[in-house]
């Protein structure tokens, strides 16, 4: 067994495998299929401080080699998740990582303020990338004023490893990350989904409620590996990579890209059982490998071709 | 418990040029199904399909661990999944989803069209064993689209509208002459098939203060109730159609009917 141990600013992860915000619920979900103790994190489904019922249905159309989705943080608000959700969960031996979102800085602060009082939660993931609601969510993540205004006050306010979810849908991610990065993030996480749409040629409609949606899955990995790669290089805090993940060769690629660890998002709904499969084939990697360590692969890619 | 397990294919059998019975066994013994209850199907086979696609469970042996899904093609996968060939693995995750109540009622009518017959065998299984005997109702656009007639007659006696008249009453199942409101006699409703259909038929069931219940078929990412991509308006707000449905009473919907 290699080790698969990696750094998230001081918090340890026992291996670099979580799951992504939104594609699997609080982890409950799945545990029918997995044993969730086995996961390195699980980043629960987005959170804002009051119910949210989320935009109407239809919500999800399938894409070439990936998915659009419009549901738009349906979630039941913060304080359903401390007392309802979270007791439940955190029995798991794995991070259990809230994903905070909200509408203005004020909402932003609201939840990160509740979660802060609960000493077993070690850290909290700052979705300021979300391209499914209206007023809030990609909005800070797409300006980088409002992205360090957000995350300048939620760090005044929180004690945890604060991770924050960065957009896509920006002409320079780099520069995106250090400004956060500036802003006293611990880490980054990215990416979030790309804004994306679908018609029905045959109807002249539009697929999904709100017309415009985001893009995840395989279709995605490319250019998600080239911005985990250019941020990797610009900012000094730890990077998560995500974006069309599906099997433990696309992490081990994000790793060498300089991700400290990885989300699996879609894949999950295609095979419930891939976040263990994949723990289990970086093991094996490495074993293969001759490496003793996962670290020793961070940012390891090798530049002559 | 939900599971996920690697099925063989043991048939496949075309019933008319779009549909087909799909036959798929285990080595593992077989969780209880529940009439309603729908399985995701990952159709490797087919590299464009990239989500699993989810059916009804259509039958279960229980001896001979076998689950049936009654499929119509519809697209890529379900014209995939066609061309499966006996011995072939499939990965199934089931069973998903609530189910059909049992009625406390003793006059019951079930009504299925297209796909949506797909899990009127179960029902009728699963309501004998329980002593109730049902009548089907069950429309297509002509005599060609008409299936499982003999094996539902085991169940309870079988109505058959068509659009064309080939078969049974001409028109929609909802022209058939049950509907007549003076003398309908069913005092429970279940029904699973096309939107439309299951909205008309909703509307009558309110209209005549007729309890109700009907099977949706949102698109759906995950099956499990992790995504929430796949909720349906409720008086309770949204829900997923995967494990809170697929089985709803129409009083508990927002539907405009
Ligand atoms: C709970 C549940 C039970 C179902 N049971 C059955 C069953 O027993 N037998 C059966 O034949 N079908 C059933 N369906 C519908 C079936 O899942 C779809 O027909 C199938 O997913 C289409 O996949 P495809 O790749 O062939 O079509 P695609 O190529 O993905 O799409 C082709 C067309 O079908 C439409 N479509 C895609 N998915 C759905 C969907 N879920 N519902 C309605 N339209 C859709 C698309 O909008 C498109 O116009 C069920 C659906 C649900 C949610
Ligand atoms: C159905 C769905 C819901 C999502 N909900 C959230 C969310 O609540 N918060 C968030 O930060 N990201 C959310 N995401 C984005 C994912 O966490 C992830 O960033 C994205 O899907 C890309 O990764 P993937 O290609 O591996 O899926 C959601 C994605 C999907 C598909
Ligand atoms: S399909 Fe994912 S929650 Fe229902």
């Amino acid at each position: 067994m290699a080790d698969l141990k990696v750094k998230i600013g001081n918090l340890e992860f026992k291996n670099p495998v979580t799951t992504a915000s939104g594609t699997f619920g609080s982890g409950q979900e799945y545990s029918d299929f997995i044993d969730l103790n086995k996961l390195g994190g699980i980043f629960v489904k987005g959170i804002t401080p009051k119910n949210r019922e989320g935009n109407p249905y239809p919500r999800m159309a399938e894409t070439a080699s990936g998915m659009l989705n419009a549901v738009g943080l349906q979630n039941k608000g913060v304080d359903y998740f401390i007392e309802e959700i979270y007791p439940v969960v955190k029995k798991f031996d794995t991070h259990i990582i809230p994903n905070v979102n909200g509408s203005s800085i004020e909402e932003y602060l609201e939840v990160t303020e509740k979660l802060n009082n609960i000493d077993d939660i070690k850290a909290i993931e700052l979705n300021i990338s979300c391209p499914n609601v209206k007023e809030g969510g990609m909005a800070f993540g797409v300006k980088k004023s409002s992205a360090i205004a957000v995350t300048k006050a939620v760090r005044e306010i929180c004690d945890k490893t604060l991770i924050v979810k960065l957009s896509p849908n920006v002409t320079d991610i780099a520069d995106m990350a250090k400004a956060v990065e500036d802003s006293g993030a611990d880490a980054v996480s990215l990416v979030n989904t790309f804004l994306g749409m679908a018609i029905n040629h045959k109807t002249r409609k539009p697929v999904l409620s709100t017309i415009t949606g985001g893009l995840s899955g395989p279709a995605i990995k490319p250019i998600a590996l080239r911005m985990v790669w250019q941020v990797s290089n610009a900012v000094k805090i730890p990077v998560i990579g995500l974006g069309g993940i599906m099997n433990a060769g696309d992490a081990i690629e994000f790793i060498l890209a300089g991700a400290s660890a990885v989300q699996i998002g879609t894949a999950n709904f295609i095979d419930p059982q891939i976040s263990v499969k994949i723990i289990d084939g970086i093991n094996d990697y490495l074993n293969e490998n001759n490496f003793n360590s996962v670290k020793e692969i961070i940012g390891g890619l090798m530049r002559e071709i | 418990m939900k599971k996920i397990i690697d099925f063989l294919v043991s048939d496949v059998k075309w019933l008319n040029e779009n549909t087909y019975l799909l036959d798929l066994y285990s080595e593992e013994k077989l969780p209880e199904i529940l009439p309603g209850n729908f399985a995701e199907i990952r159709i490797e086979k087919a590299s464009e399909v990239l989500l699993r696609r989810p059916f009804s469970i259509h039958d279960v042996d229980y001896e001979k661990n076998i689950i049936s899904f009654f499929i119509k093609v519809a697209g890529k996968g379900t014209s995939q999944l066609a061309k499966y060939e006996k011995g072939e693995k499939l990965n199934v995750i089931f069973p998903l989803g609530n189910f059909f109540s049992l009625p406390k009622e003793k006059d019951i009518l079930i009504i299925g069209g297209g796909s949506g017959i797909a899990p009127l065998k179960l029902m009728g299984k699963f309501f004998k064993e329980n002593g109730v005997k049902p009548v089907f109702l069950i429309g297509g656009r002509t005599e060609n689209d008409i299936f499982l007639v003999d094996e539902l007659n085991n169940y309870g006696e079988v109505f058959i509208t068509t659009e064309d008249g080939s078969l049974g009453e001409k028109g929609l199942v909802t022209q058939h002459p049950v509907f007549n409101s003076d003398n309908f006699k069913y005092k429970k409703i279940y029904t699973c098939g096309p939107e439309p259909m299951m909205k008309a038929i909703a509307k009558f069931a309110s209209k005549n203060d007729i309890d109700c219940e009907v099977s949706l078929e949102n698109t759906m990412a995950c099956g499990i109730g992790a995504c929430l991509c796949c909720v349906v308006e409720t008086k309770e707000g949204n829900k997923c159609v995967c494990t809170e449905g697929p089985v709803f009473n129409i009083k508990d919907l927002k539907w405009q009917i």
